[in-house]
């Protein structure tokens, strides 16, 4: 599903990521461990090209997103990415937040069929073979309803119905970083990008949106995320990523991988933080 | 002290009997006039130009747009407002062939001037949210216009709104100087009633007190609508 080839990013004269080569199929849930710095954020962020990458490629659903003719916002919506920080939108309400993104391209997308059809109309009246108009069986008012219907079905899916009209400021750590993972279901995605989705919450609440996000590997959405949750990655990811110094040093199943390091850098990076 | 009551009898005279209210009317609706519909452009161009200055620097045009805009608030910082309005009026709209009423000209010159001010204002509140909105809204597959437009800003323009108070009373202030190309303000107003009692006194210190009564009035408007928004902070 997602194809690396060769990435590589360079922040000024810093050489970040060192030709990372990947691929990552439908339903495989991949972890990343590795120190500090090692470029881990960085290379999810090229995945969805938050980052641009400076060489080599990121081939998702067989087109090349990494070159910049192609439209990447209409990749990105395919694609979930869960911060560290939430980043819900401070402006909106948890339900605002859910619904802005699919009631936004609904929109521009029925408006843009509206657009091409009064091309279409007018070009017929010179065509001899009238050219089909697009099918329009949507409205406004449906796109918002829908989506408001799928918003409230995925809050009821967390036990945060009732939270619909809050702010994000008045949400705990938690409630907000599980919000956030729904706000990006909300896309339907194909998969999801995590970038250590627990550090910044508090110890209790790590486990709650843990819960969520194994639900998820459960119900066989691929994944990508960056822990430092190490029992985590153990028990949900089919294959571990250990990153150091800007390249893959060491991949491998979970079991193995923690069990049975192979490269000097895994294990010593292990004993630290096991 | 006689002599004030006297000077306040004839204020009165030219006030009440001589239609005097009247011209104080016309002139306190032209200021609030120029004041608003001034800032009201100010923040229209104000956001324009600092939406173009936070832009990514990558291709020729936002370059040359960000130069533009240099230009443009390098020019309405850099000169005083008088002389804004009389190169406008004198100078701008005969060149044109133009000929546009005074206070239409006022408003122009003042939404263009506050939309210099403005713009450094909302880059500072754009540039006072957290960088994690944007990423979000780009991350979901929305524009970087969109994004922009529907949560950076909204979030900035909350952030900075008590600036912006400022700024109307700076405007409100600063409308004092329509007079110059003909336009009737509340100086218009008090200075034909001075001219036709003879005597300054009275009108100039009656004006001096509506100016401090409307810039107290918005300054307590300002304060009302910065505690409900801390308010909605807290407990919505
Ligand atoms: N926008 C940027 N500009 C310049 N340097 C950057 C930028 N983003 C990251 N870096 C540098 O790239 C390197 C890798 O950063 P990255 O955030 O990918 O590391 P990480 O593995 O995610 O670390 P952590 O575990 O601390 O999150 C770091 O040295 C960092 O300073
Ligand atoms: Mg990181």
């Amino acid at each position: 599903m997602i194809e690396v080839i060769d990435l590589r990013k360079s922040f000024g004269e810093i050489e970040v990521l060192k030709g990372i080569a990947i691929t990552i199929k439908a339903g495989e849930k991949v972890a990343i461990i590795g120190p500090s710095g090692s470029g881990k954020s960085t290379f999810l962020r090229c995945l969805n090209c938050m980052e641009d990458p400076t060489g080599g490629a990121v081939i998702f659903d067989g087109v090349n997103i990494s070159d910049m003719s192609v439209d990447i916002n209409v990749h990105r919506r395919r694609m979930g990415m869960v911060f560290q920080q939430f980043n819900l939108f401070n402006n909106k309400t948890v339900i605002g937040n859910i619904m802005l993104a699919p009631v936004h391209i609904g929109l521009s997308e029925l408006r843009r069929k509206k657009i091409k059809n009064i091309f279409i109309t007018i070009g017929n009246l010179f065509r001899r073979n009238k050219k089909p108009l697009y099918q329009i069986n949507s409205t406004p008012a449906k796109i918002r309803q829908e989506a408001r219907e799928n918003a409230l079905r995925l809050l009821r899916r967390i036990g945060l119905e009732d939270k619909a009209d809050a702010y994000p400021s008045t949400l705990s750590g938690g409630q907000k970083q599980r919000i956030a993972i729904i706000r990006a279901l909300a896309m339907n995605p194909k998969v999801m990008l995590f970038d250590e989705p627990t550090s910044a919450l508090d110890p209790e609440m790590v486990g709650e949106v843990l819960d969520l996000i194994r639900q998820l590997a459960d119900e066989g959405m691929t994944m990508v995320i960056v822990t430092h949750e190490m029992g985590f990655a153990r028990e949900v990811a089919t294959r571990v990523l250990f990153m150091d110094d800007g390249k893959i040093v060491e991949e491998n199943t979970p079991n193995e991988i923690f069990a049975n390091p192979k490269n000097p850098r895994t294990k010593e990076f292990l004993s630290k933080v096991l | 002290m006689d002599g004030f009551a006297r000077k306040v009898e004839r204020f009165w005279e030219i006030f009440y009997q001589h239609d005097g209210y009247k011209k104080v009317v016309t002139g306190l609706q032209n200021t609030v006039y120029i004041a608003v519909v001034g800032l009201a452009l100010g923040i229209l161009i104000g956001t324009l130009i600092a939406v173009i200055k936070v832009l990514p620097k990558y291709s020729k045009l936002t370059k040359a747009l960000n130069g533009f805009c240099d230009f443009y608030v390098g020019l309405f910082r850099g000169t005083p407002i008088v002389v804004q309005l009389l190169v406008a009026y004198y100078v701008v709209l005969p060149l044109l062939g133009l000929n546009l009423p005074a206070l239409s000209v006022c408003v122009i010159v003042f939404g263009l001037n506050s939309g210099a001010y403005v713009s450094e204002i909302m880059r500072g509140g754009i540039m006072s949210v957290d960088i994690g909105q944007m990423e979000a809204g780009r991350a979901l597959g929305l524009s970087y216009r969109v994004t922009m437009m529907k949560i950076v800003v909204p979030q900035a323009v909350k952030n900075i709104l008590p600036t912006l108070g400022n700024e109307f009373i700076a405007l409100i202030k600063e409308t004092s100087v329509v007079s110059f190309v003909g336009a009737s303000d509340l100086y218009t107003a008090f200075n034909y009633i001075g001219s036709n009692s003879y005597e300054f006194m009275v009108p100039y210190l009656v004006m001096a007190l509506i100016y401090i009564v409307l810039v107290m009035l918005i300054a307590l408007m300002v304060k009302v609508m910065e505690r409900n928004l801390r308010k909605s902070d807290r407990s919505n």
